[in-house]
């Protein structure tokens, strides 16, 4: 069996500040679960099931579902891959809608790291790997910085290349009047922005932002009976990318294998494709995934991306319509949510007119959490128009 | 620029009962992986079980602590015990046995650091008994 069609995604929601300054992280949580559900045209009282992750405040579920008041909840997930969480959150309650586990999932993600800056929690001391990786100085910056530094070694990828990047991320920024970064950048500005852990420039990072965003995910007879067009969930898959007893390999992520996985489920290819949201914790992040993901031959990502194939509306593969973590926001350095937001935008038409992608029927959601510099999880949606 | 050893911050790791051996064979001047006596993987970093083969007979090997850069970047912007320390190497080396371990390069100028360049262990003690395992380039 299958999750193809078996659930649709009929509210989202994204935060519309990217600095909140006197708002409790529980709070934003509700205000973004209530905007989802608006969207949908439902209420807190509909939803049967809770998704969140990490950055969830207090017990796992419990203690915001708590909050929320969410008492006829029979289903709940936890599931912590970082930034992919979230991608992997549709497709886990796309599957348990499927078996009928429950009819209405709220999926929430909330934080503020740029008010309430909090010292990143170090990989905990408990961690079996603690002690061979944290005393070396591991940033994550640098993490990245190593898995870039090796696909150039092997594949001949230039910082140019990786520029262009942000700069199709920052072409699209122009047209998101709430995106942090507005200004389109040019590759030499990419290169000549600051060092920050060689070959990664501080423009080839994301933001850091407050801000969150919800899912509703809801089953097909639930879907019929609302007025606003929805997303059909047709595809999803999963993978860690693990370092392999030491033989770790820095120039693939784990959407070599989440992505056959989820084009398999929804019966389509990389050519059908007609939107993506890629994760882009760093541009070194979105080059290897669109490889992984079967857009190009594996090391010619650097090539694909320098052709302006990122651009929407009319490239190849247009991607991050709404300037992505790039350039727009990241909400608790998390980005899998607000590119499962924007996929939606683009599938309802309703994502910003200059870089709507015309006709657009198919969209996939690239989610990385974790390092591509240790362990990392990958989590892939194919999502389609609500006729597709 | 120069990256001295001395010069880098050197934090005592997180030590469990698993792990007593390895560190206490770095305050000796001794790099050790594990080794799976049924497969023969070279583990790293060091734990109990073979992730290969899933076995539990696995012992402690002592390597060369010879190997070559396999990444590499020059940080610019170190976080906690490294925070405020001037730009610093870190790195994954490939022993010459096999194993991809994370780890600092030092005593180089950051122009000789390339993809492949050999280097060998040295030793920098953290004042708490272990010994951190850095590499610098080899000069036999
Ligand atoms: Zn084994």
């Amino acid at each position: 069996m299958t999750i193809r069609g078996k659930a649709h995604i009929a509210g989202a929601y994204e935060h519309p500040d990217r600095k909140i300054p006197d708002s409790s992280i529980a709070q934003v949580h509700a205000e973004v679960a209530l905007g989802a559900l608006a969207d949908a045209g439902l209420s807190l009282r509909d939803v049967d099931a809770y998704f969140c992750a990490g950055d969830a405040p207090g017990f796992g579920p419990v203690s915001m579902a708590d909050y929320l008041g969410l008492a006829r909840l029979r289903y709940t997930d936890s599931t912590e891959t970082g930034g992919s969480s979230y991608v992997a959150h549709v497709g886990h309650a796309a599957a348990a809608i499927a078996t009928g586990k429950c009819r209405v999932a709220l999926i929430t993600l909330a934080g503020l790291p740029r008010s309430q800056p909090v010292p990143r929690p170090s990989a905990s001391a408990l961690a079996p790997e603690a002690g061979f990786e944290q005393p070396f100085g591991p940033t994550t910056v640098s993490m990245y910085a190593l898995a870039a530094r090796r696909h150039m070694h092997e594949y001949g990828t230039t910082s140019a290349q990786l520029a262009a990047i942000k700069v199709a991320a920052s072409q699209h920024a122009q047209h998101n009047p709430r995106a942090m970064l507005r200004k389109p950048v040019t590759v030499d500005e990419v290169l000549d922005s600051p060092m920050i852990s060689d070959p990664l420039h501080r423009l080839d990072c994301c933001v850091i932002s407050d801000g969150g965003g919800a899912l509703v995910v809801v089953a097909p007879e639930v879907a019929a009976d609302l007025p606003r067009q929805t997303v059909k969930v047709l595809g999803h898959g999963e993978s860690p990318k693990l370092t392999a007893g030491g033989r770790i390999d820095l120039t693939y992520t784990g959407a070599v294998w989440s992505g056959p996985r989820a084009f398999t489920e929804a019966g389509v290819t990389p050519a059908d494709v007609d939107y993506a949201s890629i994760y882009d914790s760093f541009t070194i992040t979105v080059l290897q995934a669109i490889e992984d993901l079967g857009f190009c031959e594996k090391g010619k990502g650097g090539a694909f991306v320098a052709d302006g194939a990122l651009l929407a509306p009319h490239g190849r593969l247009p991607f991050n319509t709404d300037g992505g973590g790039l350039c727009n926001n990241h909400p608790v350095n998390r980005g899998g949510m607000t590119k499962v937001i924007e996929a939606v935008r683009q599938l309802r038409g309703e994502a910003s007119a200059p870089v709507q992608v015309p006709d657009c029927e198919i969209a996939l959601v690239n989610g990385n959490g974790g390092s591509l510099g240790t362990r990392s999880a990958a989590a892939t949606l194919i999502l389609g128009r609500e006729d597709a | 620029m120069t990256t001295p050893g001395a010069a880098l911050p050197a934090p005592a790791p997180a030590v469990n009962p698993e792990t007593t051996q390895f560190w206490a064979a770095t305050a000796a001047g001794r790099l050790l992986v594990k080794r799976c006596q049924d497969c023969e993987h070279l583990i790293w970093y060091p734990r109990v079980i073979c992730p290969e083969c899933s076995s539990l007979r696995t012992e402690w090997l002592q390597v060369s602590g010879r190997g070559s850069i396999y990444s590499y970047t020059v940080n610019h912007r170190g976080e906690g015990a490294y925070q405020g320390s001037p730009p610093f190497v870190l790195a994954y080396v490939e022993l010459d046995e096999g194993p991809r371990v994370m780890t600092n390069i030092v005593e180089t100028d950051d122009a000789d650091l390339a993809v492949g360049l050999p280097v060998e262990v040295v030793f920098h003690d953290t004042g708490a008994g272990p010994a951190l395992p850095r590499f610098r380039p080899r000069r036999s």
